[in-house]
């Protein structure tokens, strides 16, 4: 296991590359993607199983990784980036035409990392299940994780997918949930109540655990923890709680920066919060 | 010239049911999906033979079409099985983002394709289907004739690497083609040599070309036939080379006239040998109850509008010359 402090020296170098990346193009979702950074950070640094190089679209004898709320790419492609999947530079053509970093992901023009689009919400989960679907049928006792947002359960597909994981004991599925209480609209307490989660999830058949998403020491723990609680017969549902914009303090508690790119004093700003700790791409 | 035999009646959804079985002896990797229509989609002999390739997934086609993007990581090659409504419109967005975008190898295996559905009516009679899944960039589209064909075509889809919306209907038509002739993707099939005009015919409408035919030819007029049985992508060499030939073409399908062959076939021949083209469709409209024979004769889909379609083609042709 790494040092904490490596782990953190490597999220923090990822909030300036989100920052710079969405402040490049003035578009794209700093809130979001900075709330789940930690998780992010854990989840390829400590967590999962795989080749960054050689990368194969299948990965067989690997664990796969699916994002589902695919508007928090900037993350994604900065950790994809920072752990080798392909050149760092690259995250300088983000939004950009003929970039492979596509608003949000996409395997159309096979950059590594990325197995399906995402972006239009509500379809990951269902994704991540017939990945581990195919697993099971092909003996790849590898594990498949998932993250989505929490507005994004608001769709229903997430719950025929919660349905039928839990019916065909598919166990070897880690989805989390990132609750961060907001959306476009403004927090989902106001936008579209969702009641309690938790008690959602466990009543579909999932076994639940809950963890503090911005504390990376606890991210490990649990992440740890959810490994332990596969092949039991039941998949699992990690409801993770984050503070939207965290590490940046202007943007945080708030939905104003779900979709919104700083201006130049505001990016100045959150990079003097943020000192660059791996050198920027 | 082009006598019309008689032929035992199929339907094609068997011939797919029979092709799945097939794969499931031949290729390992093939799994199947179906959102609770196992028997109507004629997979329950797959579901018995393989009952660890087959995936029921409730009535939840959204969920059911992610599920078979996912599979295809990890090498598998998943068909998914439902009625062409629940096919394509009520799972568009996932078809579009997580299988055509994303360039998964599913083969998403449509029944009760247009009106020939019959009684259930316009709810479940999708008309738009051809349409929605050719805008689809990367998109194969196959819509078989008989059962022979349905068969020979599910065999064929499991080696295109890519996605493919393959669609067959309810009810038991003519099994006129060769048990044994090969399916080809993209590749027009001749059924009648003609000179006078060109009629393409995707599905259930192939074998009612045929009848048109002979009909036309007792009249003194040539028909060329042939059978699109891909409509995307097009086979536009033998498309442009009988038009070439005829001057006119009537286009024939169990679709809304909007979005269909009829249009495909119009895009091509507009830019590279316009001419003449009657539609044989259904008129922007809904179907309704009835039983198949019923709503093919309402809804224009008959022999009968081939001919006349035909011959209005000729007529549009002889004021052009």
């Amino acid at each position: 296991m790494k040092e904490l402090a490596e782990l953190r020296d490597f999220a923090t170098q990822v909030r300036r590359d989100i920052l710079r990346m969405v402040h490049a193009v003035q578009s794209g979702h700093p809130g979001g993607s900075l709330g789940c950074t930690e998780f992010m950070t854990v989840l390829y640094q400590e967590i999962l199983q795989y080749s960054a190089k050689p990368w194969d679209m299948n990965g067989t004898n690997q664990d796969l990784f699916f994002l589902s709320n695919g508007h928090i790419s900037p993350l994604w492609y900065s950790v994809l980036a920072r752990t080798g999947h392909f050149p760092l530079e690259e995250l300088g053509t983000f939004r950009k035409l003929d970039s492979r970093l596509q608003g949000h992901p996409a395997t159309h023009d096979g950059l590594p990392g990325v197995r399906v689009a995402s972006g239009s919400l509500g379809q990951g989960l269902s994704v991540a299940v017939g990945a581990a679907l195919a697993k099971k049928l092909n003996n790849d006792e590898h594990l498949v994780f998932v993250l989505m947002g929490d507005g994004e359960i608001q769709e229903g597909q997430v719950w025929e997918a919660a349905m039928l994981a839990a019916a065909k004991r598919v166990d070897n599925l880690i989805a989390t949930i990132d609750l961060n209480g907001q959306q476009i609209d403004g927090a989902t307490k106001d936008v579209l109540p969702m009641g309690d989660v938790k008690a959602k999830w466990e009543a579909f058949g999932w076994d639940v655990i809950e963890m503090n998403g911005n504390d990376i020491e606890h991210v490990r723990a649990n992440l740890l923890k959810a490994k332990t609680m596969t092949g039991l017969g039941k998949p699992v549902m990690i409801l993770m709680e984050t503070i939207m914009g965290h590490g940046v303090d202007f943007m945080m508690h708030t939905h104003k920066w779900h979709g919104v790119a700083p201006n130049n004093d505001q990016l100045t700003a959150a990079l003097e919060q943020n000192a660059s700790t791996l050198g920027d791409y | 010239m082009s006598e019309v035999k008689s032929y035992e009646k199929k339907d094609t959804r068997s011939g797919f049911g029979a092709g799945l079985l097939e794969l499931g002896s031949n290729n390992p990797k093939v799994v199947a999906l179906c959102a609770d229509l196992t028997g109507s989609l004629k997979m329950d002999a797959f579901a018995k033979a393989y009952p660890d390739r087959f995936f029921q997934t409730g009535i939840a086609e959204a969920n059911m079409m992610g599920i078979a993007a996912g599979m295809t990581i990890g090498g598998l090659i998943p068909f998914t099985g439902t009625f062409a409504n629940f096919s394509t419109g009520r799972v568009y967005d996932q078809i579009r983002q997580s299988i055509a975008y994303s360039d998964k190898n599913v083969k998403i295996c449509a029944s009760h394709a247009g009106i020939t559905l019959g009684e259930d009516g316009a709810t479940h009679q999708i008309l738009e289907d051809i349409g929605m899944m050719r805008m689809l960039p990367g998109m194969v589209v196959i819509n078989p004739c008989d059962y022979n064909q349905t068969r020979s075509a599910t065999l064929a889809i499991a080696k295109h690497h890519g996605p493919v919306y393959l669609r067959f209907g309810r009810p038991a038509v003519p099994n006129f083609t060769d048990a044994d002739s090969s399916f080809i993707i993209g590749k027009a099939v001749h059924l009648r040599e003609g000179s006078d005009v060109s009629i393409f015919a995707t599905g259930h409408l192939v074998w009612k070309a045929l009848e048109a035919c002979s009909q036309l030819a007792e009249m003194g007029i040539s028909a060329e036939v042939i059978n699109i049985h891909t409509i995307k992508p097009l086979d536009s060499e033998a498309i442009l080379h009988s038009v070439r030939k005829t001057g006119c073409l009537v286009t024939a399908e169990e679709h809304n006239r909007i979005g269909g062959l009829g249009d495909a076939i119009a895009q091509l021949t507009s830019r590279h040998h316009p001419a003449p083209q009657e539609f044989v469709a259904v008129n922007d409209t809904f179907g309704e109850s009835g039983t198949p024979d019923q709503l093919m004769r309402k809804y224009g889909l008959e022999t009968e509008h081939i001919v006349r379609a035909a011959q209005e083609a000729l007529k549009r042709k002889a004021v052009t010359v």
